[in-house]
């Protein structure tokens, strides 16, 4: 079909989305709380892995670990799905295609979180 | 799906017509020069100029006027004030977008490159299309917007408030920004691109101006403002050492300032 709409016309398109602010502070919101979420995890790893499973185990079982590697894990794969779609978005220009792998990102990343938990539940619950 | 090749018609020939110098000359420099014609149905080429800088101005653009009175007159570009305030020179040169008229011979070492604005439909050899970045500069609305009375006089700004216009005002929309710049690369018929939304910073912070919340509400979309990702070539290219990634960075602090 022949494009005959004016340049102004073909910019302006369908107007602004009226979004954008929100995905962009999440991003660093979800960044800035990744620093220290990083650091205790690095930081526990170091110290406790080395002393064999039954150990981490125990580790994970305590009530302030399961909260911070729950955070960890929801966090982290919540700032990975953000900047996966940033990336998407960038690069993918046919929009299906660009609809279509938004969501099965979005869909793994939510797998995964729960997955996340429920292996940390299983571990500190589950005998 | 992401688009990974370039057309075949976009293919360089690297091997085009040579010019040599003329005999007798002290101070040879080889420009090598993009070209391409719409009516000859041939890819483009790269033609060889070797030209005596003892007889030729100290900017690359006398090099291109050189060229095109003297050499091969089917050499088309775009030039007009030739001292860095109409923005019609402005190419690719030496790997770096700027103006022809403002960037010396003698800071490009070895053969001079010369191509047209990256990534922008070509009209002709160093000629680009920019139609679209015009379009889209026209869609923020660069002037004034007002709605309270216009007083019997001129519109008050304290020096303050006119400070804040400083490394906007000098812009001369030439575009080297804009198209250095790899999100316009890949999203320029929805991503504003730097010198437009510096543009749009430049009526959004002028206290006279009344639509300053319109303004926001235009740029509030994930194309039109956020696919800056701070990448920073158009501040590392602009040749009047403006700072547009700056501007882009404030709209999106007022972004949130307003939430």
């Amino acid at each position: 079909m022949a494009d005959l709409r004016s340049p102004l016309a073909r910019v302006r398109g369908l107007g602004s989305a009226q979004d954008g602010t929100h995905h962009w502070w999440l991003q660093r919101v979800t960044a800035i709380a990744l620093v220290p979420l990083v650091v205790w995890f690095i930081i526990s790893m170091l110290r406790v892995a080395p002393e064999g499973q039954a150990a981490v185990r125990a580790w994970i079982a305590s009530p302030i670990t399961m909260t911070m590697l729950i955070l960890f894990i929801a966090v982290g794969l919540w700032h990975a799905a953000l900047g996966m779609q940033v990336v998407i978005e960038d690069y993918v220009h046919t929009k299906g295609w660009r609809i279509g792998l938004d969501l099965a990102v979005k869909f793994i990343a939510a797998a995964l979180i729960v997955a996340g938990i429920v292996a940390i539940f299983k571990i500190a619950f589950g005998g | 799906m992401a688009e990974f090749a370039l057309p075949a018609n976009s293919k360089i020939d690297r091997n085009g017509a040579a010019y040599p110098a003329p005999s007798g000359a002290k101070q040879v420099k080889s420009f090598k020069v993009y070209r391409w014609n719409p009516d000859d149905g041939k890819n483009p080429r790269i033609d060889t100029y070797d030209i005596d800088l003892a007889d030729c101005g100290p900017m690359i653009l006398d090099a291109l006027i050189k060229i095109k009175n003297e050499v091969d007159s089917t050499l088309t570009f775009r030039r007009s004030c030739r001292e860095g305030v109409c923005g019609s020179c402005a190419m690719n040169i030496d790997g770096t977008n700027t103006l022809a008229c403002t960037k010396y011979i003698d800071d490009v070492k070895g053969d001079v490159k010369i191509h047209p604005l990256p990534h922008m439909p070509v009209v002709k050899d160093l000629v680009p299309d920019l139609t679209t970045a015009y379009a889209q500069l026209a869609s923020v609305e660069p002037w004034l917007k007002n709605e309270s009375p216009a007083p019997e006089r001129e519109r008050l700004q304290s020096p303050q408030e006119r400070a804040k216009l400083d490394g906007l005002w000098e812009c001369i929309l030439c575009f080297s920004c804009t198209t250095s710049c790899p999100s316009y690369w890949w999203n320029g018929e929805r991503y504003l691109g730097p010198a437009v939304l510096l543009q749009a910073y430049r009526w959004i912070v002028d206290s006279r101006d009344e639509a300053t919340g319109d303004r926001l509400d235009q740029l509030e979309d994930p194309f039109r403002l956020y696919r800056c990702h701070t990448i920073m070539n158009c501040t590392k290219t602009c040749p009047k050492g403006l700072n547009p990634a700056k501007a882009i960075a404030e709209i999106k602090k007022m972004m949130v300032a307003r939430k």
